[in-house]
């Protein structure tokens, strides 16, 4: 379960005021809202990655409010991927558990079965540069997902790749999230993408979010990104 | 652009010729560039064969060029430990005063050589105890240390570790500007996931950003390299030129030319030029092959 309580974020420019969220456990969270609006802001606050101003964040039943981003057991997966470039694909997937010190054997099994249920056994020994944006991106997934962390955060995974990769990654991301059982928040544009995967869907507006049905995705009533 | 198609309503859009403007651009890339070779053949015109081999058999001059090495070498790898750390919570972190660190980070720069060996000197021989006329110094505090250390009293001022001390003030603010835009230039967002797949920033740095960086700090090594061979106003001051001991190349050349050797001047110049070229294309070849691999890499 991921549940944000009035959670205030300053920004400089501008900054984010008594935010609240709750995706409940298993559940996959999509969070739409306009460029700029602090989608973004949001998912590192829960990653740990941006020190918040008040406010609480809970993650798989423990406050993690105070925790660094290493203890928050949070999965992310940022735009584009951002693979560690200068190795090769199973390292990127090993990262997590060679910091955990994981012996050899079973960081390898872990890649292994990794691989083959996200489909990039082939791309084992390459190294990021060259790898198609699906690729990277089920690379970035591998990696997120290799510790077996209980919360997933994707920022616009799929916001770079071509219709027929984005349909692919879409199945991929139902079912592996499906087998794992772990808790999504998915932050998109797209609002096919969002009514195919969610089963919560919030939208970011005016500084507030707000929990939407899949009805009014499809319909918008007023402007939405 | 709305103007010109009203002006030729009927008639093909043209668009004037590029050639003036690369012209300009080319020729006046091409005038710097020329002098700078230009400045490079006059001396090789002038210098024969003879006066090389004369400048390299000298003791003096044998003794400059090794020290010139092994100093230059040492600033280099000082440098670059110096610089990693500076350039790295500078371009990641809000720190506080970044504005006032960031200029006095560039006063070695903006400084005349001169006053920065003249300042080194005075801050040597400041007075830390005793009496005016039985002062204890800056230097003399290093005396004892080097005692206790290596059993030699040999303090800093006009000493070798003058020398090293001198190029490092000046060379390490260039790694220094070299390694913070190197890691400007690194997006920070791979370091974000390391951290959330379990790092501390410690690990994040070592296993992620160093890695990435390489070429950078290779960069600001043979920066500061060569910045630190052609260092000669406050090695002059600070380290002084005695013969044997502080020569350096750059003191090699102002002593020849003291006593009106120019030729062998200038020929321990070209040889500086020639050392300093060797170093820069090494370090090209090296950083670009590299960076070759990693590209190719499968």
């Amino acid at each position: 379960m991921i549940t944000i309580q009035n959670l205030s974020i300053d920004l400089g420019t501008f900054s984010l005021r008594d935010i609240n969220l709750t995706v409940a456990a298993g559940n996959y969270g999509v969070l739409m809202g306009k460029t700029g609006c602090g989608k973004t802001t949001v998912l590192e606050a829960i990653c740990g990655l941006r020190s918040i101003k008040s406010g609480q964040i809970h993650l798989a039943g423990r406050d993690v409010t105070k925790l660094k981003p290493a203890e928050r057991r949070v999965g992310f997966v940022p735009q584009e991927g951002a693979l560690f470039t200068t190795m090769s694909v199973r390292r990127n997937i090993g990262f997590a558990l060679s910091i955990r010190r994981w012996p050899k054997k079973a960081i390898q099994e872990r890649i292994g079965f990794l691989a083959e249920s996200i489909g990039i056994t082939h791309l084992l020994d390459r190294k990021p540069e060259g790898l198609s944006g699906g690729e990277r991106q089920r690379v970035a997934l591998a990696r997120a997902l290799s510790f077996e962390p209980p919360i997933l955060c994707l920022d616009e995974p799929l916001s770079a790749l071509d219709d027929d990769t984005r349909a692919e990654m879409c199945r991929l991301l139902q079912s592996i999230t499906k087998n794992t059982g772990v808790t999504t928040l998915h932050i998109t544009h797209n609002r096919e993408e969002a009514v195919r995967l969610a089963n919560q869907i919030f939208l970011f507006d005016e500084g507030r979010i707000k929990e939407i049905s899949h009805e009014q995705v499809i319909r918008p009533v007023g402007e939405m990104g | 652009m709305k103007s010109t198609q009203l002006s030729t309503p009927n008639h093909e859009y043209r668009v004037k010729t590029d050639i003036p403007f690369f012209t300009l651009f080319a020729s006046l890339s091409s005038f710097y560039i020329l002098f700078i070779l230009m400045i490079i053949v006059a001396g090789l015109l002038k210098v024969e064969w003879n006066d090389f081999s004369i400048a390299l058999r000298n003791p003096n001059i044998q003794y400059s060029i090794r020290l010139s090495m092994i100093t230059c070498t040492i600033t280099a790898v000082l440098s670059v430990i110096v610089s990693l750390p500076i350039g790295y919570l500078l371009s990641r972190f809000k720190v506080p005063g970044k504005i006032l660190i960031d200029s006095i980070l560039d006063i070695p720069i903006v400084l005349p050589p001169l006053v920065i060996g003249l300042s080194l000197l005075i801050l040597f021989g400041l007075t830390v105890a005793g009496t005016d006329s039985d002062p204890f110094t800056v230097d003399d505090l290093f005396r004892i240390v080097s005692k206790k250390l290596f059993g030699r009293d040999a303090g800093i001022v006009f000493q070798i570790p003058a020398v090293v001390l001198a190029q490092f003030m000046v060379a390490c603010a260039f790694a220094v500007r070299t390694m913070r835009a190197t890691f400007d230039q690194i997006s920070p967002r791979q370091e974000d996931v390391a951290l959330t797949l379990g790092c501390n920033h410690s690990q994040a740095f070592w296993r992620v950003v160093l890695p990435q960086s390489f070429r950078g700090i290779l960069t600001a090594g043979t920066l500061a390299w060569a910045r630190a061979l052609g260092e000669f106003g406050p090695i002059l001051v600070f380290a002084g030129s005695v013969r044997m001991r502080t020569e350096v190349l750059p003191v090699s050349v102002f002593l020849e030319l003291g006593i009106g050797n120019v030729k062998g001047a200038l020929a321990i110049s070209l040889i500086m030029v020639a050392a300093a070229i060797v170093v820069l294309v090494l370090v090209r070849f090296l950083g670009g092959k590299t960076f070759e691999n990693y590209r190719r890499a499968p």
